[in-house]
């Protein structure tokens, strides 16, 4: 975006926009601050919070110098970008997101404080901040159409610490044996002012937003279409994203037919297999563990993180950039992935690969086919039709005590539903161990797993 | 002489609009729940935890009132703007440059992004508090639908500024649909479809040429992602979303502990 810039040109044309940046997270911190000493009359934490402030407000004065010695005092240092660059892959970014993920889930308890989250915010818009001034990382996330979802990580990080917060505190109730919150003071009140001006504030909110939106960034429009000029990399729309990141691991019909209506399946058969009768109406996680972690593991990890992989870090060929890692359509990854029935025959038995001869007849192909490709197709049965039961015969171990309450039928979509999504987890993690490509490849009919 | 606003509401013509007096006392907030056809998608009286904007996040309204913002602009730019491979992206140009109050295509561009993430964002929250246990769990699978029809709508208009952003991101979209199995012509098992030697599933006949009229991102498939977009999508949509709402007030309004 930036390449006919300079970097003095660059940082002149956002260091404005930083500056506002950094005041408007001041005057975030300003009033945390305000709140804290108003309102829960804790001064020490007021005293902490308006030096953020102040932080942001001097930090917001040295960008809008605009001059580079000065900004690079408020940037990530280039030797921490380059480690951050060499240390990240798909491997590490993937696992990464979900330790973190997990570790916050195991702690949730202490840091749903709105001290401990404020913090967290604070952090994350200091991560932005001191990294807009690298042309890399400003190019990917202020692409015009990459805003949303620079917004959607930070509405999600909100909602999530909303929602844990009030399941903390409801959970921590339900163990005393009190209700949780949202079935006390629930009495019926009239539609009419408590919820209608509600939404006419919403709807005000949402318009001045909207507006405001629309006159300072501009709606992309990029050349006039050219079915010969292929642009590098292609991008589905960034909410498909996550399906393009999947056509590294699967071939499209996985990727784009089967997972997407199996996800859109799963997500339909939801209430219909979770027979917990509790948690209805109220935010708990302990009263639901099983659910909760499962939909956390496909929405946020498996949807979301994806997304943010496919958007902000898959470059041309789509390859693998780090934050602030220049694109260049030039890099080369070694891609040198073998399929199992490789591995099996070849580099294990030490034999041929069987390989039918396009003029046998089909059955004979076929028999060809099944022998080349046996290990994968019986793993996959096992995978499928053997786990199932298996996971649910341990004495109330496992999935057994779900079995149990769930019946045959509702047992066997819900372990099937669960398997199928274990299967992008799965193949990431042969493909990042073993260089494994495909576990069943029929190349002759289309058919690669 | 009464105040300007009394004489205002007891004017024929208020009373001929609004069929009821200013909802002032506690009767009146009822009847205006009743009588007026905006408000009257609501119930007269709610669970105080269940309308809580902490716990709905009011994101189902948002996400409706991103679609009532989408189809008011989407009228307007309809306006300006020719489905034709020929004037696409010079009708686009002119909204841009030369048309007075040119921010209609950024309010629909965004707002689009805008109700895809706060689709998913109701989602969460309605997961998030369990509200698709009984009785709610068929609005559930509605709520899927509309989510897809989301999407389909966002992505169908990708395509119509007809740029390089539009025809390629479409390309990569659809470029699946050729690997449907049995139904693209290179999906698992479409060979096996074959009536004496003659493939039926071909690049000119199979999902994909269904879903673009013709082999590539060309003139068809700007007609056909227009119509879809402007008038088959939106029509479910609103269907739907109207049997969404209904059934919020059948299944015993928002959800609360039991
Ligand atoms: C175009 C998209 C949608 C619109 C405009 C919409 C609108 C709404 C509105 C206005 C409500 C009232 C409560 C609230 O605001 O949270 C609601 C409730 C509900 N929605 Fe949606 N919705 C949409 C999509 C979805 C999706 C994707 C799902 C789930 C997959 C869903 C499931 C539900 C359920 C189960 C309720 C009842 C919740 C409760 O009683 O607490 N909806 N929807």
């Amino acid at each position: 975006m930036h390449g006919h810039l300079t970097y003095d040109e660059f940082l002149a044309s956002i260091s404005g926009f930083l500056c506002s940046y950094y005041l408007a997270v001041a005057v975030m911190n300003g009033l945390f601050a305000v709140y804290q000493w108003k309102v829960n009359g804790n001064q020490r934490l007021a005293v902490v919070w308006s030096v953020v402030g102040l932080v942001c407000v001097i930090m917001g004065g040295i960008v809008s110098s605009g001059d580079a010695g000065m900004i690079s005092y408020v940037s990530v240092p280039d030797s921490i970008k380059n480690m951050i660059d060499a240390a990240m892959m798909p491997v590490t970014y993937s696992l990464g997101t979900l330790a973190i993920l997990f570790a916050l889930f195991i702690t949730r308890e202490y840091w749903v404080k709105p001290n401990m989250a404020w913090l967290g915010l604070n952090l994350m818009l200091i991560f932005m901040g001191l990294s807009i001034a690298d042309v890399d990382f400003a190019a990917i996330v202020m692409k015009p159409d990459n805003v949303p979802i620079v917004g959607l990580i930070f509405l999600l990080a909100f909602f999530t610490w909303l929602a844990t917060y009030k399941a903390v505190e409801n959970d921590r109730r339900i163990a005393q044996g009190e209700l949780p919150l949202e079935a006390i003071d629930n009495e019926k009140v009239l539609v009419w002012p408590d919820l209608v001006y509600t939404e006419l504030i919403c709807m005000v909110g949402l318009t001045a937003f909207l507006l405001l939106w629309a006159i300072v960034l501009q709606a992309p429009l990029e050349e006039p279409a050219s079915s010969v000029k292929t642009p590098n990399p292609s991008k589905a729309p960034w909410y498909f994203l996550g399906l393009q990141e999947m056509l590294v691991y699967y071939d499209p019909w996985m990727a784009g037919v089967m997972l997407p209506n199996m996800v859109v399946a799963g997500l339909m058969a939801i209430p219909y297999i979770d027979f917990n009768k509790k948690g209805n109406g109220y935010y708990t996680i302990n009263e639901r563990k099983f659910a909760y972690l499962t939909f956390q593991f496909g929405f946020l990890v498996l949807w979301i993180t994806l997304i943010v992989m496919g958007t902000f870090l898959r470059g041309p060929n789509w390859n693998f950039f780090g934050f602030y890692e220049t694109w260049d359509a030039h890099k080369v990854q070694a891609m040198n992935n073998v399929d199992l029935s490789q591995l099996f025959w070849v580099d294990l038995l030490h034999q041929p690969l069987p390989r039918p001869d396009p003029a046998d007849p089909f059955l004979i192909k076929t028999l060809i086919i099944f022998k080349r490709e046996v290990i994968g197709i019986l793993g996959l049965i096992g995978y499928f039709a053997i786990l199932p039961p298996l996971l649910a015969m341990k004495e109330k171990r496992l999935f057994q005590p779900l079995y149990r309450r769930m019946g045959l039928i509702r047992y066997m979509v819900m372990a099937n539903l669960f398997l199928w999504m274990a299967t992008l987890p799965i193949k990431m993690l042969a493909r990042w161990t073993m260089d494994m490509k495909y576990f069943i490849s029929i190349p002759e009919y289309f058919i690669n797993f | 002489m009464p105040p300007i606003g009394e004489i205002i509401r007891n004017s024929q013509i208020w009373k001929s609009i609004f069929r009821h007096p200013a909802p002032v006392d506690r009767r009146n907030r009822i009847v205006v729940m009743l009588t007026n056809f905006f408000l009257h998608l609501h119930p007269v009286s709610a669970k105080k935890q269940g309308i809580a904007l902490s716990y709905t996040w009011c994101m189902g309204g948002v996400t409706f009132f991103l679609f009532l913002v989408e189809t008011v602009t989407g009228v307007l730019l309809m306006f300006y703007y020719r489905p034709t491979i020929e004037w696409a992206y010079s009708d686009i140009l002119v909204l841009r440059d030369v048309t007075s109050l040119g921010i209609l295509r950024e309010l629909h561009r965004w707002g689009a992004h805008a109700m895809v993430i706060t689709v998913w964002l109701h989602m969460y929250r309605v997961f998030l508090t369990g509200s698709y246990k009984p009785p709610r769990e068929f609005n559930w699978v509605l709520g899927v639908i509309l989510l897809l029809l989301t999407l389909l709508l966002s992505f169908t208009g990708y395509l119509l500024p007809w740029d390089q952003l539009a025809i390629w991101a479409i390309t990569v979209g659809s470029n699946m649909a050729r690997a449907a199995p049995f139904l693209g012509h290179e999906g698992p098992g479409s060979q096996l479809l074959s009536v004496g030697g003659i493939d039926m599933i071909t690049n000119a006949s199979d999902a994909r040429f269904g879903l673009l009229g013709a082999r590539f991102v060309g003139e068809e498939t700007l007609n056909r992602f227009y119509i879809l977009h402007c008038i088959a999508i939106p029509l479910g949509a609103a269907l739907l979303l109207a049997i969404h709402f209904w059934r919020i007030r059948k299944d015993g309004g928002i959800s609360s502990p039991m």
